[in-house]
């Protein structure tokens, strides 16, 4: 564990992006306590330009709404629906994969076309179609997001498991009489993690951009506001008022930059070849 | 020392980074290479005999560096060339051969460009000269039909084939100094003295210097002129072949000679009247890959009509060479993979017919130790874990599971410390004792140990198969002990069977398979194991 941050702190933008998360989900958690103006509640004139007012200091939008308290509001959704969704993914995706690459035959065909058959759907469209059935709201867009990006971990989770499934300590697991759920929680699932985690944490970005595109289309959960929402209301008219799609545009942005550089170190620091090669 | 040195090693001396467990890999090592000699560097693993190699043709890992020391090749100090300078050095001066040829060749280009690539890196002769060149290259190495195989891809040639190409494209240019890494030690016996022969050969009739590295003592007896023991970067010992193999002066290398195990079989006790512990009735086993649509399926017949039984507390060696279906054996007796007919019976249950719980229950009277000591410990899990896994499966209490293993761990001559520890932290042959205490731990009948010293030094060796028949005896196992060496087979087993091809195509009680082999096969093998002709070995 200690050589495991050891290396992970050797990659700067991993250390970036871990302190720009770190602060996001502060404010997540603590921004709405500390800055207690509803992002729905109208404080000025519509169409106040940024760091004019210092009580409105990110300006407002054109129901006079403060953007900044949209921003620090939107964060919670924003991240929730990341996590969360990326929960779903894993919940779905790891046992799946696990199952088809340890049985192999015909559990494996019957799973793998299983996935191939949502591969094939573009997941942006299908998240859309599903949403819109299932009316949006916040519960709609995580199991949606869910449900169009587990197959990447099942597939992924698969590779590990074939790969892993002939090695020896796994076969001394058999010959010793262990249970096939066992071997596969036990000897098999911990050494198949590393890559999981780092695709995991590079999902979380894809979900953010997924939750912000959704809302973008007016899909999001109406009762919550969120980045995404607030880019799409400001687009008409982003000519008279830029500030009210760029502040939550470069919200968006920096979260998915963070979560990118996580993953990325966590691929260098899990991957112990290539924490080797950057000595 | 006569004749003047192709290269001299003079003191040499390399420094390994903070924190590794010595500090100098290679500590002050003279060596001299001289026209028409074959030096054998010979020592354990981590012994720093491959630095050697590798600092001799500027291959150093950028980990390391070298501290004092010179390497003179015709005058020029080495140590001091760029990297222009070495390129110019490697291959037409000073040329190496690999320890595993199939990695050592690029598998996307023909065995005949990766020849002529030699002279076109140099810049050197024609496009067309090159290719002839290749070809008689090919054919002076002795690869069959060159006109074909100088066509073919690595991945169409047999092993042997393949080392035959790369000592020809190390000979290419002619160098002065040929450098064999553990050139034989990835191939069969069989192959491998012929493999050794065509060293010999071409180093006579080109007159080169050759440093040879090897673990293996057969080998440096059939081809060394001087030999450099080697213990942890240090020379121990230096003298002709005769010398050291004959009147080794340093505990080391007596201790390692030692340690060879004989081609003698030592008499062991009769076991007449015993029962039966396992009998394996008639396994056939095909591997079937599927062509896809437009090809025909390749199947590989991995056991054929394969029979023995085990008496208690006997011990059967399985020998033959690789793919010769001997491990798939053992995979088939564990059941780790189903037989298309056949059956193993222990007692009164036949091993074939069962399936899921009923399997499981009965797995603990047959065991197994695999080959490679650091694959077969899941890297996650304690030790204690890995041991008590097994028994607390079967329904033992934990606790007590865990008291078990701190014995088990004490009978395999490991400390009860060892329980709170992950694998990593142990030595090959430390993690041998501990998949020995795994297999032990369920009290099994019979133990399949499937290569399990081939990973291992010659001195573990020796100790892991002193404990091997120490357990065996106190405890009254049987054992199907399958393994490639020998030398290994003759110490220790009871009754031997040959296997060539899935076929097992002599089967005798040891003393008489060394002393009239039948079968032309084990006839060959025989021949083929190296270091016979030594003199230390009379005794």
């Amino acid at each position: 564990m200690k050589a495991f941050w050891k290396s992970m702190l050797r990659h700067p933008g991993g250390v970036i992006g871990l302190v720009v998360l770190f602060i996001a989900i502060f404010i997540a958690i603590f921004g709405p306590t500390i800055f207690p103006t509803s992002p729905w509640r109208m404080v000025q004139r519509p169409f106040l330009p940024p760091f004019t007012n210092p009580a409105v200091l990110l300006g407002t939008d054109a129901l006079g709404r403060d953007v900044f308290a949209g921003i620090i509001y939107g964060a919670r959704v924003s991240l929730l629906v990341g996590l969360v969704s990326t929960l779903v993914a894993l919940i779905v995706g790891v046992p799946l994969g696990a199952v088809a690459g340890y049985f192999g035959g015909r559990v494996d065909d019957a799973l793998m076309r299983f996935t191939e058959f949502f591969q094939t759907i573009p997941s942006f469209p299908l998240a859309i179609v599903l949403v819109a059935i299932l009316q949006p709201s916040i519960y709609s867009i995580v199991a949606s997001i869910g449900i169009v990006s587990w197959p990447p971990v099942a597939r992924l989770v698969r590779a590990e498991v074939l790969s892993l499934r002939t090695r020896e300590y796994v076969q001394a697991a058999i010959v010793t009489g262990q249970s096939n759920s066992w071997i596969i929680w036990r000897e098999i699932l911990p050494n198949a993690l590393s890559p999981v985690i780092v695709l995991a944490s590079l999902m979380v970005a894809t979900a953010i951009l997924l939750e912000s595109s959704l809302s973008f289309l007016g899909l999001g959960d109406p009762n919550m506001i969120s980045w995404g929402y607030m880019v799409g209301a400001g687009r008409t008219v982003i000519r008279q008022a830029w500030w009210i799609t760029v502040f939550p545009g470069v919200a968006i942005l920096l979260s998915v930059l963070a979560m990118n550089l996580v993953g990325e170190g966590l691929n260098d620091a899990l991957n112990p070849r290539l924490a080797k090669d950057s000595r | 020392m006569t004749a003047v040195p192709a290269v001299s090693i003079k003191n040499l001396r390399i420094a390994l980074p903070k924190g590794a467990e010595r500090p100098y890999a290679v500590d002050g090592i003279s060596i001299d290479l001289v026209p028409g000699e074959i030096v054998c560097v010979v020592g354990e693993s981590g012994s720093g005999k491959s630095m050697c190699a590798h600092a001799l043709m500027g291959l150093l890992p950028d980990t390391v560096s070298t501290e004092t020391g010179e390497i003179l090749l015709e005058g020029d100090n080495l140590l001091k060339l760029d990297e222009d300078g070495w390129r110019d050095v490697r291959g037409r001066r000073i040329a190496m051969v690999f320890q595993e040829p199939m990695t050592a060749l690029n598998p996307l280009m023909r065995i005949g460009e990766q020849m002529m690539e030699m002279f076109e890196a140099h810049n050197l002769l024609t496009p067309k000269e090159r290719r002839a060149k290749a070809l008689g290259l090919a054919r002076e190495v002795g690869l069959p039909d060159p006109e074909r195989i100088v066509r073919a891809y690595p991945h169409q040639l047999s092993g042997g084939q393949r080392q035959r190409a790369m000592i020809a494209m190390a000979l290419a240019l002619e160098p002065a100094v040929l450098v064999a890494d553990e050139p034989t030690t990835a191939l069969d016996v069989t192959t491998q003295a012929q493999i050794l022969k065509l060293i010999r050969d071409l180093q006579r009739r080109r007159n080169m210097a050759v440093m040879f590295i090897t673990h293996d003592f057969g080998v440096v007896a059939d081809i060394a002129d001087r030999v450099v023991v080697l213990r942890y970067g240090k020379v121990v010992e230096e003298g002709t072949a005769a010398e050291v193999l004959t009147r080794p002066q340093h505990d080391y290398t007596k201790a390692l000679l030692a340690a060879v195990p004989s081609m003698h079989p030592p008499v062991r006790a009769p076991l007449e009247g015993r029962e039966k512990a396992v009998d394996v009735i008639g396994l056939d086993k095909t591997y079937v890959t599927s062509g896809g649509w437009f090809r025909p399926d390749r199947s590989v017949r991995a056991a054929n009509e394969v029979s023995f039984s085990i008496l208690q507390g006997e011990t059967l060696g399985l020998v033959g060479e690789s793919g010769s279906g001997k491990s798939s054996v053992a995979r088939l007796v564990m059941q780790l993979i189903k037989p298309d007919r056949g059956t193993v019976r222990i007692g009164e249950s036949d091993l074939t017919k069962l399936t899921g719980k009923a399997l499981r229950d009965e797995r603990h009277r047959i065991q197994m130790i695999f080959q490679d000591p650091f694959a077969s410990l899941n890297p996650r899990r304690k030790v204690g874990n890995i041991i008590s896994d097994g028994p607390i499966a079967h329904g033992t209490d934990p606790k007590v599971a865990m008291q078990r293993a701190r014995d088990l761990l004490g009978m395999v001559g490991l400390d009860a410390g060892a329980m709170e520890r992950y694998p990593h932290e142990f030595s090959g042959g430390q993690r041998q004792r501990i998949g020995i205490a795994r297999a032990l731990a369920l009290d099994p009948e019979i133990i399949v140990a499937d290569e399990a010293v081939s990973a291992l030094d010659v001195s573990v060796q020796a100790q892991v198969l002193a404990l091997l028949e120490d357990l065996k005896a106190r405890l009254g196992l049987s054992m199907l002990f399958i393994t490639h060496d020998l030398r290994v087979a003759a110490q220790i087993c009871d009754r031997i069977a040959v296997m060539q091809r899935g076929v097992i195509v002599e089967l005798k009680p040891t003393a008489q398979l060394f002393a009239a082999p039948e079968h032309p096969y084990t006839r060959e093998l025989l021949g083929a194991v190296p270091g016979q002709s030594s003199p230390s070995q009379a005794a």
